[in-house]
């Protein structure tokens, strides 16, 4: 009997190996081009993207869609392996990606905008706090910063005795994570240690919503007023903060908007490209308005075929607009 | 040579020859095949270990500091100046661990010791169907007991900011472990002869004092191999302990802190790493940690448990 309970808990060692072995292998697993588009990256955007895909598959039964979260590093990567046909990504490509995908498929992806999203920093919702400024966000988020207790930011919440601020966080191939510190932190940021990492936006906002201690920062889409509510949020302590909501993620008002991308690897072709040719059309748009992000232009145009390139298209290492 | 002893014993039976060499030839096979099965086992095992190796190697002896990598707490693989620190998630691995350890040892052996000595045959069938089915519950739906009803309970009972940490983490594993403890540490006690048990009653023991003083003693080695594989359990989890420990990579100085475990950095981590650059490397060569780590708890068991048999035979 012994051995055998030694065997199976060394098989099932062996087992987790593998599966890790695996996960490395074929996170993105490759499906046909039999009119399916495999779509897989940002988690800011997984609810688009599925709102996208059902939308479009009452439209043309014909096309199935493959929808996939994980994180917009997970997409990018499955695109730079050739594994995806189009990854949403909340943050723009790096310079070193574009590269890397390249040398490996020999095609340069392309960038696509296909609405914003106002970051929102969420509090749970009975906080007393209604506003913070983003050199305060800086501070109670950065290494170095000094921020630790609610009390530091002006309010005294009683249903947080210990008084600490919960600093919950997105894991590190979240293309949120890498936003929030490129916009929040600075250039040569990093998060303090002890900042918990979740998996998933709404995980953000669940956590949040449960724990009156905490704060936590996800996509604006992912609302939820009986759980959170969204700070209003300033540049610097004293400016006027700023809700976040469609008008002022659109007029720059708010300080850490940012574009929403999908990628594809070169020019989008066939099924794939008439797809994006939807998505950017009126009923695409509106789908972004109705999961809670910013369509691309307000109020909804017309719809363009074959254009898919927005007429303003902000530069890779996009900043917030000051 | 098989067939010239097949003929040689079915002359007489000359009608059943055909089917019986037929039937030789599928023993064959599914012998041959048996053994493929045994021996894939330690292929899986060895590929496996080549595998994690090939990836982590480079890294490994090339460019990692190892120093560094073991005593610096600084985990930022993807910023503009990357940080292999993996101090933060060992102290992570080790204080859930060992928490959850000193939760389940005395709850798994005294649970061994009761279905072992102490009930009646009706509820030892019942309590190890039980047992049995504790250890079926996968991992996913223990992370979600600890989110959705630890967490809250956690925040009630001890006025914690947020219930996700060290002890959240370690009730679950402690959960997932007892029954490895229980079933080992239960063969373990019926292992000692029934001799020792009736020489102690003889001697006017009491039940505890048998079990303390005479069963304890007689099965040690099963009982320390028992507690180990319950250790190589709760080091292995990844996914219960991803959502049960706050994920926060830090140093706990108290059991209501948050940390962030070796497995769960791996899980949440290897998706995005673009393969064969540093950080999807260092995810490997903590994998290599985590393969000696596992090495080590078993084959401590293992060595264990091969005391005791020979103590046994001898």
């Amino acid at each position: 009997m012994k051995p055998i309970t030694a065997t199976i808990v060394t098989a099932l060692s062996v087992v987790c190996a593998a599966v890790l072995v695996f996960v490395a292998g074929c996170a993105p697993s490759a499906g046909g081009h039999d009119g399916t588009i495999r779509i897989t990256g940002s988690d800011t955007m997984v609810n688009l993207a599925q709102a996208w895909a059902e939308a479009y598959q009452d439209e043309k039964p014909d096309v199935s869609c493959q929808v996939r979260g994980g994180g917009s590093g997970v997409g990018i990567a499955a695109l730079i392996g050739g594994k995806v046909d189009i990854a949403p990504a909340s943050r723009a490509m790096s310079e070193a990606e574009m590269k890397q995908a390249e040398e490996k498929t020999g095609k340069r992806p392309k960038e696509i905008i296909v609405g914003s999203d106002a970051l929102a920093i969420y509090v749970h919702k009975e906080c007393p706090l209604d506003a913070i400024s983003i050199e305060e966000l800086d501070q109670v988020y950065g290494e170095g910063g000094k921020i630790e207790k609610w009390q530091q930011l002006g309010v005294d919440d009683p249903a947080c005795p210990s008084g600490e601020i919960i600093r919950v966080s997105r894991q590190n191939n979240s293309g949120t994570y890498v936003y929030f510190r490129d916009a929040v932190l600075g250039k040569d940021g990093q998060y303090k240690q002890g900042t918990t990492a979740l998996s998933g936006s709404s995980d953000v906002v669940d956590l949040v919503g449960n724990t009156p201690c905490a704060m936590g920062y996800s996509g604006m889409g992912y609302f939820d007023a009986a759980k959170v509510k969204m700070l209003k949020v300033g540049k610097k302590k004293g400016d006027e903060a700023v809700s976040p909501t469609l008008a002022t993620a659109l007029d720059g008002s708010y300080p850490i908007a940012r574009p929403l991308y999908i990628y594809t690897l070169g020019e989008p072709t066939g099924a794939v490209a008439e797809f994006i040719d939807w998505i950017l059309s009126r009923q695409g748009q509106q789908i972004v308005k109705d999961v809670g992000y910013v369509p691309r232009e307000i109020p909804p145009g017309e719809s363009k075929p074959g254009e898919p390139t927005p007429a303003e298209k902000p530069a890779p290492e996009d900043q917030p607009k000051a | 040579m098989a067939t010239i002893t097949g003929n040689l014993n079915e002359r007489p039976a000359r009608a059943r020859r055909g089917s019986s060499s037929l039937q030789r030839l599928g023993e064959l096979a599914i012998e041959s095949l048996i053994r493929l099965c045994g021996y894939s086992a330690i292929l899986f095992v060895f590929g496996i270990f080549f595998f994690v190796f090939r990836e982590g190697a480079p890294m490994l002896f090339g460019g990692l500091d190892l120093v560094k990598f073991f005593t610096s707490t600084d985990w930022n693989p993807v910023s503009k100046t990357p940080s292999y620190g993996i101090l933060g998630l060992l102290a992570g691995t080790a204080s859930v661990t060992l928490l959850s350890m000193a939760l389940a040892v005395p709850l798994g052996l005294g649970a061994a010791v009761f279905v072992s000595e102490f009930c009646s045959p009706k509820i030892k069938e019942a309590l190890k169907i039980a047992i049995e089915m504790l250890a079926a519950i996968p991992s996913i739906v223990w992370g979600f007991i600890a989110y959705m009803m630890l967490n809250p309970l956690i925040i009630w009972a001890t006025g914690a900011p947020v219930g996700l940490n060290v002890l959240n983490a370690s009730i679950i594993l402690a959960l997932m472990s007892v029954p490895v403890i229980v079933s080992v540490g239960e063969d373990a006690l019926k292992a000692v002869p029934d001799s020792y048990r009736e020489a102690a009653l003889a001697l006017g023991a009491s039940r505890w004092e048998i079990v303390y003083r005479v069963l304890f003693p007689a099965a040690k080695n099963g009982l320390l191999a028992a507690v180990l594989l319950g250790i190589g359990r709760a080091i292995g989890e990844t996914m219960a302990v991803l959502m049960a420990t706050g994920n926060a990579n830090q140093i706990p100085t108290s059991p209501l802190d948050r940390v962030q475990t070796l497995t769960a950095t791996i899980a949440a981590e290897l998706g995005e790493a673009v393969q064969g650059d540093d950080h999807y490397r260092v995810l490997f060569v903590i994998g290599i940690l985590l393969f000696v780590i596992a090495f080590v708890v078993n084959l401590s068991a293992d060595l264990i448990v091969r005391g005791i048999r020979g103590k046994q035979n001898a």
